[in-house]
């Protein structure tokens, strides 16, 4: 602690110099990078969702609509080459969400304290605005990044899966969900995504900037609407099973 | 033995400054960081001097009790600042200004300064929008004025009820831009504990560092004090907790002489005490008197809540008693008003100890948005504390101490009677006369730390190029810090049984009974004699525990009270001495027929000047004051 | 009214820190949370007891000086309100209440309640100012500025640098701080010169001391002066804006 104050250091950063290095080094830049990432991830999930309804339509359709996404760009480019682009795509906004969120995180906890200091409150907290979405996005974050993983392995990969035909996403799906421990987790996880969803379609509009008293109120409205159209179809497919409407 | 050498400028008014300024002494661009000038203090005038001491290319150490500079008490006014800028060409001009100024003060200050504050106020505007102070705008992005107590004219500029904090802001970012840029030192947390001299002049400073209770000397070429006023003597007063008046009050006792020191300011419109307990009083900005109402019932004995109370009983004193100025009279006309009523026994509320200030016809003539508009803040201000709604229920305020107007003597260049100890702002005397004018202390603090020092001092350092800062270890400095060290260790040894906040509050009470609105011969007597008995018992009786070497601010309180103590003699000595009523000093025995203030400009129209010879034996000197450009005229707001 | 009071007392930066229960009997509605603490140190001095520590100054909620965490709450229950403005009429009579200094890791606790926030003042140095040399300015009046654009630039000036934001805050960020000094001096025509160049310095200077934001909206709620969120998206969007902006262009309109 010092009382005495002679000019600040320098005043050059040590920090990166490319362009995208010296952005992403910042914690603000690293909230963009989140933000955008997250678009294209929010994209992602609305679109995966719309697709899969054709479960409703039957076996031919779905799979037919699986098929089509191989073969994206043909003749220009050999079969399933979009899928694996778009799937680097998607990885790399993935990790990238993952990363900048593990580097904040460490650092948010060493702001509030860290190690042998702890500096943490030794009374409860009272959250008055910080709504229970918002405080736990690192651990529905984490659950969400275990449930895609087991998700890929039951059902692209199918390692999982207790009846695995490749090719046949209808068949693989009914299997999958059969099962009532995986519809439930299935459940749970959404639920989870839901809240991720609820808060961070929000949140991303505060990361980016985009903040006018004219649509400052359809921000929570866009969340919310969001967040709860795809958990309502994504969790309608389990149950769509286990009811046997669909199977 | 000092003399009193005012250095006012040979010629006509209006060209003495231009005129002085082509005359000051310059010190060299590339010399200027050959000299070092300690500022002690970081409100608008320190840290406006400091910042523009850095600008020059000086070598600047800045001191702050505070952990911020931001934190000093200039950030609390509210009102606003005022300028001849005459943008709502409603008549202003910088004679105008001056006029207003000397006038409001009561004839008792020197006409010389107060012409170059009305003409450096302009630029001071100028200045505060360049460097991003957000003041009030019309819809055509013009700048907006409102009146303001003791003005026929519209010349207050003014950001919310927050003018204070954004110019002090402003000064704080121009400050820390110097600090930034490796000129100015930044000293947080430090004590300023005495004044080290040598050989007659200013040579440096002993602080102690607030939190390890650390002594360290400073020294340099000169040393600008900038420290506020002491209104604080009275325990209860508008000042921030913390504000004191160690620094002047050491460099008085080693040789600068101290000027009117009863001038004190008692502003008609704070919040009334609630209970015993209370720690300070909250001011409510002046501004409310433009569209607030003033008024006790007719009857001492009406205990109805004031909304039922008609018309007929009501007694709008000031209206009816200044028809011409009305609610606007200047603050001390005002609080010497609100006193009568309540010791007539007209007071109201609970206490009985406050007066109406009634909004319910400014509401019903331009509706609760435009009044929200104006006051909205103040009126939650008022709410939070009293839990009463504004809106409905008229305030209840009574006055309190605010402002003092004297301070250390300065000359012209602002310089003390010791070389090299400059003074700025509310510590000096110089510019409020008898009464301070609303929104004219933020103009002095920040015409004193922007336009006036940067020039002056140069007057001062230019002959002494070529010479070296007195090195720390010196005899000067060693004996200072021992001076020092004996007090701290006085105020752990003694050990008694009360805490130094309760003698402060017992000495407040001496303050306001005897030395507060209204003063008397035996009244002033008494409280000598009190003020002694007091101070005798406080260093026999209080009680301050720890350690020297800790954060420990009862310690640090308690060194404050100390110096309060002896001020407080001087006050009531100075207060004693004019047996005339001037602007806040109100004394019984020189009044009108109808109780207005009653100068005597035949046998006081001069500024005290108190040396220290020893606690409770101060010499008077007199600066008799002339005035060439104002006309002298018994105050008349009816 | 009688009060039971559980504050936080810590002799130095690096002494443990304790709970101390002190009864306080006999106490005003009528008076601030601050007069409390007053009345207890009064009685604690008489008793022989070191009095707590706690940092207050102008008590009308305007310095910034005074600040603690009253029952879990930055600047206690009452919203929009500093400490010294809180009075003990929000309290009921037998109530517990509990104080703490704020806590993060860069505003370290210097004696019982007392925390130094000296990185608010390097995040100003490194360029919350209008870089502009006494006496060089022009009329105040050449240059309008629009009444929105001047209120707005008022609502976040209005800052008074006391620390609750970040005390709120679950990550110890001083976002909504940054923000609004940032917004205060970028909202105005007289701070677009140094535009970019002081939101990249001032939120680079920030992130050395301080977390980052996760948009809990805990700070606003906060703040004694109710700064609003709005603030900090508008520091992100002139922090990208200023990445990507070729400054040999800034002179530029439109």
């Amino acid at each position: 602690m010092t009382t005495t104050r002679t000019g600040t250091d320098g005043g050059t950063t040590s920090r990166p110099r490319t362009f995208f290095g010296e952005f992403y080094a910042s914690d603000v830049g690293k909230k963009w990078v989140m933000a955008v990432t997250g678009i294209v991830l929010l994209t992602y999930l609305f679109v995966h969702m719309l697709g899969n309804l054709k479960i409703y339509l039957g076996a031919e359709h779905l799979n037919t609509y699986a098929e089509w996404l191989r073969t994206i760009l043909e003749p220009f480019m050999p079969r399933t080459a979009f899928l694996w682009l778009f799937r680097i795509v998607m990885l790399t906004a993935f990790v990238l969400h993952i990363h900048a969120a593990y580097v904040l995180t460490v650092h948010n906890w060493k702001a509030r304290g860290w190690g042998s200091r702890p500096v943490r409150y030794h009374t409860p907290r009272e959250y008055l605005a910080a709504d229970y979405a918002s405080r736990t996005m690192r651990w529905s974050g984490v659950i969400i990044f275990l449930f895609v993983v087991w998700h890929l392995l039951d059902l692209t990969i199918g390692s999982v899966n207790p009846d695995f035909i490749a090719g046949d996403v209808y068949h693989n799906v009914v299997a999958s969900f059969s099962v009532l421990w995986i519809s439930l987790f299935y459940i749970v996880a959404n639920l989870l995504l839901g809240m991720h969803l609820y808060h961070g379609a929000w949140s991303l509009f505060q990361s980016l900037g985009w903040n006018n008293p004219r649509f400052n109120p359809w921000r929570r409205w866009f969340a919310t609407a969001f967040a709860v159209i795809v958990v309502a179809g994504n969790v309608s497919f389990p149950i769509a099973v286990l009811t046997g409407i669909v199977g | 033995m000092i003399t009193l050498e005012s250095h006012v400028p040979d010629g006509p008014i209006q060209e003495k400054w231009t005129k002085h300024r082509f005359d000051i002494k310059l010190v060299n661009p590339a010399n200027k960081r050959k000299f070092k000038i300690i500022v002690v203090g970081t409100g608008l005038a320190g840290a406006s001097a400091a910042a523009t001491f850095g600008e020059l290319g000086y070598n600047v150490e800045v001191f702050t009790f505070h952990d911020s500079p931001r934190r000093a008490h200039s950030i609390a006014a509210q009102g606003g600042i005022n300028a001849a800028k005459n943008y709502p060409n409603d008549g202003d001009s910088i004679f105008r200004l001056f006029y207003d100024t000397v006038k409001g003060g009561d004839y008792r200050s020197r006409e010389a300064n107060v012409y170059r504050l009305a003409e450096v106020s302009n630029e001071i505007i100028d200045q505060c929008v360049a460097q991003g102070v957000p003041f009030a705008r019309e819809y055509g992005g013009l700048l907006a004025n409102r009146s303001f107590g003791g003005a026929l004219v519209s010349r207050t500029f003014y950001a919310r009820g927050q003018t204070g904090q954004q110019l002090l802001l402003g000064a704080y970012q121009a400050l820390l831009r110097q600090v930034h840029e490796g000129k100015v030192k930044l000293h947080t947390r430090k004590d300023v504990l005495d004044l080290v001299t040598h050989e007659g002049r200013a040579v440096g400073i002993v602080v102690r560092d607030l939190l390890t209770g650390e002594l360290t000397s400073h020294s340099a070429h000169a040393v600008v004090l900038a420290t506020g006023g002491y209104a604080n003597v009275y325990y209860l007063s508008t000042n921030a907790m913390n504000s004191n008046a160690t620094a002047i009050w050491r460099a008085h006792r080693r040789g600068a002489a101290f000027a009117n020191p009863c001038f004190v300011q008692i502003h008609p419109t704070c919040i009334p005490q609630s209970e015993e307990f209370q720690s300070k009083l909250t001011l409510m900005s002046e501004s409310l008197r433009n569209d607030g109402r003033i008024w006790v019932p007719k009857d001492p004995n009406d205990t109805r809540p004031p909304q039922q109370i008609p018309e007929e009983d009501r007694d709008y004193y000031l209206e009816r008693r200044y028809p011409a100025f009305g609610n606007l009279v200047p603050r001390d006309v005002a609080s010497r008003a609100a006193k009568q009523m309540i010791d007539e026994g007209r007071g109201v509320g609970p206490l009985k100890n406050g007066v109406y200030l009634d909004f319910s016809d400014a509401i019903a003539r331009l509706g609760k948005q435009a009044i929200e508009e104006r006051y909205g803040n103040l009126f939650e201000m008022y709410e939070r504390i009293t839990d009463e709604n504004p809106y409905e229920v008229p305030m209840r305020i009574y006055p309190a101490p605010h402002y003092t107007m004297g301070g250390l003597w300065v000359d012209y260049d602002l310089q003390s009677t010791v070389p090299g100890l400059f003074v700025l702002g509310e510590a000096n005397f110089s510019d409020h006369g008898a009464n301070r004018l609303g929104a004219s202390a933020l103009m002095q603090g920040l015409a004193d730390g922007y336009f006036v020092i940067p020039y002056t001092i140069g007057n001062y350092l230019a002959p002494m190029l070529g010479t070296q800062p007195l090195p720390t270890d010196h005899e000067a400095f060693v004996r200072t810090e021992a001076d020092v060290m004996a007090r701290i260790r006085h105020v752990l040894e003694v050990d008694g049984s009360r805490s130094a906040a309760w003698f402060h509050k017992e000495l407040g009470k001496i303050m306001i009974q005897h030395v507060g609105m209204a003063r008397s011969e035996e009244g002033l007597t008494e409280a000598i004699s009190q003020i002694r008995a007091l101070r005798d018992e406080f260093h026999r009786d209080m009680k301050v525990l720890g350690t020297n070497e800790s954060f420990n601010q009862a310690l640090a309180n308690a060194l404050r009270v100390w110096d309060f103590f002896e001020l407080a003699e001087l006050m009531a000595i100075d207060a004693l001495h004019r047996r005339e009523s001037c602007g806040g000093h109100f004394r019984l025995e020189s009044q009108t027929e109808d109780g207005e203030a009653l100068r005597d400009d035949e046998h006081f129209s001069y500024v005290a000047a108190w040396e220290f010879k020893d606690v409770g034996d101060w010499e008077l000197h007199k600066e008799p004051l002339e005035f060439e450009y104002v006309a002298l005229s018994q105050r008349s707001y009816k | 009214m009688d009060v039971t009071l559980k504050v936080w007392r810590q002799d130095g930066p690096d002494a443990p820190g304790r709970f101390e229960t002190i009864q306080v009997p006999d106490v005003s509605e009528h008076m601030s949370l601050l007069e409390m603490l007053d009345v207890v140190n009064d009685r604690l001095t008489v008793a022989g007891e070191e009095p707590i520590a706690f940092d207050s100054d102008c008590r009308e909620g305007i310095c910034g000086m005074c600040g603690m965490m009253v029952n879990g709450h930055a600047h206690g229950p009452q919203q929009g309100t500093a400490t010294c403005q809180l009075h003990m009429r929000k309290f009921k009579d037998g109530d517990t209440i509990t104080i703490e200094p704020w806590r993060a890791e860069a505003f370290p606790v210097v004696r019982d309640l007392v925390v130094d926030r000296s990185p608010f003042d390097r995040i100003i140095e490194a360029g919350g100012y209008i870089s502009v040399r006494t006496g060089a300015p022009r009329d105040a009046n050449i240059q309008l500025v629009p009444k929105p654009a001047a209120d707005w630039s008022m609502d976040a000036a209005a800052c008074i640098g006391c620390g609750a934001c970040v005390a709120a805050c679950p990550n110890g960020a001083a976002q909504l701080f940054t923000a609004a000094k940032i917004a205060h001096l970028n909202l105005l025509p007289q701070g677009q010169p140094e535009r970019w160049q002081r939101v990249e310095a001032m939120v680079d200077e920030m992130e050395k001391y301080f977390g980052s934001c996760t948009n809990h909206g805990e700070c606003e709620e906060a703040c004694p002066k109710s700064i609003s969120l709005d603030f900090i998206a508008l520091m992100n969007r002139d922090y990208i804006k200023a990445k990507f902006k070729n400054r040999r262009l800034a002179a530029q309109r439109g």
